[in-house]
């Protein structure tokens, strides 16, 4: 888009235009996301309590409800312990809100659509994620309260703790593809829905259950919510905070919840993929046009952020279904569990992908059209500088550990 | 092509610089162990800024991961240590200035001409002479390694760009790829280094011995640890 901008405009201008817009919209899903998904936390909260929630607020199912929240909070007065080591207090909830924001750039929407893609697109969003953290304990710390204090003592040692098994199941899909790039991991998982990496084999199918559990309990939402528990910590880390920095906490809450359901949406769940690949019968891609194409990643997008909401919508349904765990029954489920667990899903899946290469799955519909993609790759790439990189060169071929190879392979036998 | 105000990669790696120098020398200034905490994080994140510009995508990550995520716990201890008064701070004493300054100088009298020696990273590229990089100064592993592999192919031709930049927008076109690399690198196949020297053949070269002992280390240490925390009588 910037190239193509850039000759209507002053280069660097054209550049800073699509990061702008790029960023606004990125923003809108913290902002907005945030506020829907409030919402939506207040009618399945009250369904789920046999309750109607908000009505009253802007007629039918109370839709104005959340433009009041938002409002409510930003004209609320903004506070201040007289103890609290100011710049840190001031600083915390935009740490959180950084760490959510960007971890949503790495994030691919659509086929392609990604603000920033990077080879090692899981890392780093694992990376950022995990920096989250540092808000809240920031927070607190700096609020000068003894609740705040245990609130964000606890969120550390489970957020540390749930560091690595989140790590190994993230690594399973990844094993499976040989790809770090979220969006080639995306492509690979193009056709039918049996080409969804959660149906490739038994155990990625547990490993996302896994994965879920601990997800949830590194965005640090109930049952796993330890760090806010009202009946015993006031509220925790924020128990200070309020107005616009307690919001920020909140959209960065909601934003990592958006993140972490993306993550599992393109791991396990095709990512931008629909059930029944529409977007490819109807002809919707790039080689008929540049409409055609633009519009099929539009519909890839809104099959993209329909996984995420799914994904947010069980959290919530989780959180008010559940009780909350104890600080002792959270670390138990880490480290006797989710740990265990995955690390045995890790070593079956390799032996698995080692054993049947190609999968137990119908033959994908699109196999040769991935075959094409893995075979134009390497020459679009062959220029100066990634040419020492490239993992298909001709030497190291044999030694591709990728599943790509793999695959072609396996379904050329076929 | 209008003309460039600015050199946005060169713009960019000042802004990282200073950003990371600053918060560094705030780390040793401060005296609050939490405030130096956050500071050491901003600097490391920095640096992993420098190194997502200078294309080693998957070291960046890395340093976000590890330092970055590493200072999270430093951050707990000093929070646990500090937290029994309201923010304490810390006082160094004179002595422990001086053996601090004098360790920090020897360490930056061997890291600078160490800098300085790598050929590939003077400014000297038009000489075309010496630009042939030499791959055994790559001793620490990532890092050096992705700019002198970014230089090494047009060593030939014209003066290399450290990153594909066909519009001369200083913005790299393609992302680089590391990751890869790095990782066949560890498991005994030099990619880069291949076509330059036969001995490099899969198998015969790269990292795979000192990654085996790493990790055999790790374990010992993981072990050793989870030892020395057990609980040393039996709760009845």
């Amino acid at each position: 888009m910037a190239p193509y901008l850039a000759n209507y405009l002053p280069q660097w201008l054209a550049y800073l235009a699509v990061g702008l817009v790029q960023c606004v919209l990125l923003l809108l899903i913290p902002f907005v996301g945030a506020m829907f998904f409030v919402w939506v936390e207040r009618k399945v909260s009250a369904r789920i309590q046999d309750r109607l929630g908000p009505t009253r607020c802007g007629g039918k199912f109370g839709w104005l409800q959340l433009l009041a929240d938002g409002l409510k909070l930003i004209t609320k007065e903004d506070l201040r312990p007289k103890d609290a080591d100011s710049v840190l207090f001031l600083l915390a909830p935009y740490v959180s809100f950084c760490a959510s924001f960007t971890a949503l750039l790495a994030l691919p929407f659509s086929n392609g659509w990604v603000a920033q893609g990077l080879d090692v697109g899981v890392f780093f969003v694992l990376a950022v994620l995990a920096l989250e953290v540092f808000g809240v304990i920031l927070a607190g710390y700096a609020s000068a309260s003894k609740w705040s204090l245990f609130g964000a003592m606890r969120e550390a040692a489970q957020v540390v703790s749930y560091e690595v098994p989140l790590g190994l199941c993230v690594v399973v899909p990844v094993l499976i593809t040989g790809e770090m790039d979220l969006v080639k991991i995306g492509q690979m998982q193009q056709g039918l829905f049996t080409n969804w990496l959660i149906f490739h084999d038994p155990f990625i199918f547990i490993t996302f259950w896994v994965y879920f559990t601990c997800a949830t309990a590194s965005v640090n939402r109930a049952p796993f919510d330890l760090a806010e528990a009202e009946s015993e910590l006031v509220a925790g880390f924020h128990t200070e905070y309020s107005g616009f920095r307690w919001l920020a906490f909140y959209m960065a809450e909601y934003g990592s919840m958006f993140a972490v359901s993306g993550l599992a949406a393109i791991l396990f769940f095709g990512g931008w993929n629909g059930p029944l690949p529409v977007t490819q019968l109807l002809g919707l891609t790039p080689e008929h046009g540049a409409l055609a194409g633009w519009f099929g990643n539009f519909l890839g997008l809104l099959n993209f952020v329909f996984k995420c909401v799914a994904g947010v919508t069980f959290m919530i349904w989780v959180r008010w279904t559940l009780p909350r765990l104890r600080i002792d029954q959270v670390m138990q489920v880490c480290l006797k569990y989710c740990t265990p667990i995955a690390a045995v899903m890790f070593l079956g899946a390799t032996l698995w992908t080692y054993f049947v290469p190609g999968g137990l799955v119908l033959p994908s519909m699109y196999a040769e059209r991935y075959v094409q993609f893995s075979a134009v790759e390497p020459a679009a790439q062959a220029s100066p500088a990634t040419n020492v990189a490239r993992p298909g060169g001709e030497p190291a071929d044999g030694h591709r550990l990728s599943a790509a190879t793999r695959l072609d392979s396996g379904q050329g036998a076929r | 092509m209008t003309v460039h105000p600015i050199n946005w990669h060169t713009a960019f790696f000042m802004l990282y610089a200073v950003v990371a120098c600053t918060f560094g020398v705030a780390v040793v200034v401060s005296s609050n162990i939490v405030r130096m905490a956050l500071y050491l994080i901003v600097s490391l994140g920095a640096t992993a800024g420098l190194f997502f510009l200078a294309g080693a995508d998957f070291v960046g990550a890395m340093q976000l991961f590890i330092y970055v995520g590493g200072t999270l716990v430093l951050l707990i201890f000093g929070v646990m240590l500090t937290a029994k008064g309201p923010f304490i701070s810390m006082r160094t004493s004179g002595g422990d200035w001086i053996v601090a300054v004098l360790l920090s100088g020897c360490l930056m009298a061997l890291l600078v001409p160490a800098a300085f020696s790598v050929a590939s990273w003077r400014n000297e590229r038009h000489a075309a002479v010496d630009a042939e990089p030499d791959d055994s100064d790559t001793a620490v592993l990532a890092a050096p390694r992705t700019v002198a592999a970014a230089h090494q192919p047009a060593a030939t031709e014209e003066p290399p760009a450290p990153f594909i930049d066909d519009n001369g927008d200083g913005i790299p076109d393609v992302q680089p790829k590391t990751a890869t690399a790095l990782g066949l690198g560890l498991l005994g196949a030099r990619v880069d280094a291949i076509d330059a020297k036969p001995e490099m053949r899969p198998g015969m070269s790269g990292y795979l011995l000192p990654f085996e002992l790493i990790s055999v280390h790790l374990l010992v240490v993981l072990i050793g640890a989870a030892y020395l925390a057990r609980a040393k009588r039996r709760v009845r």
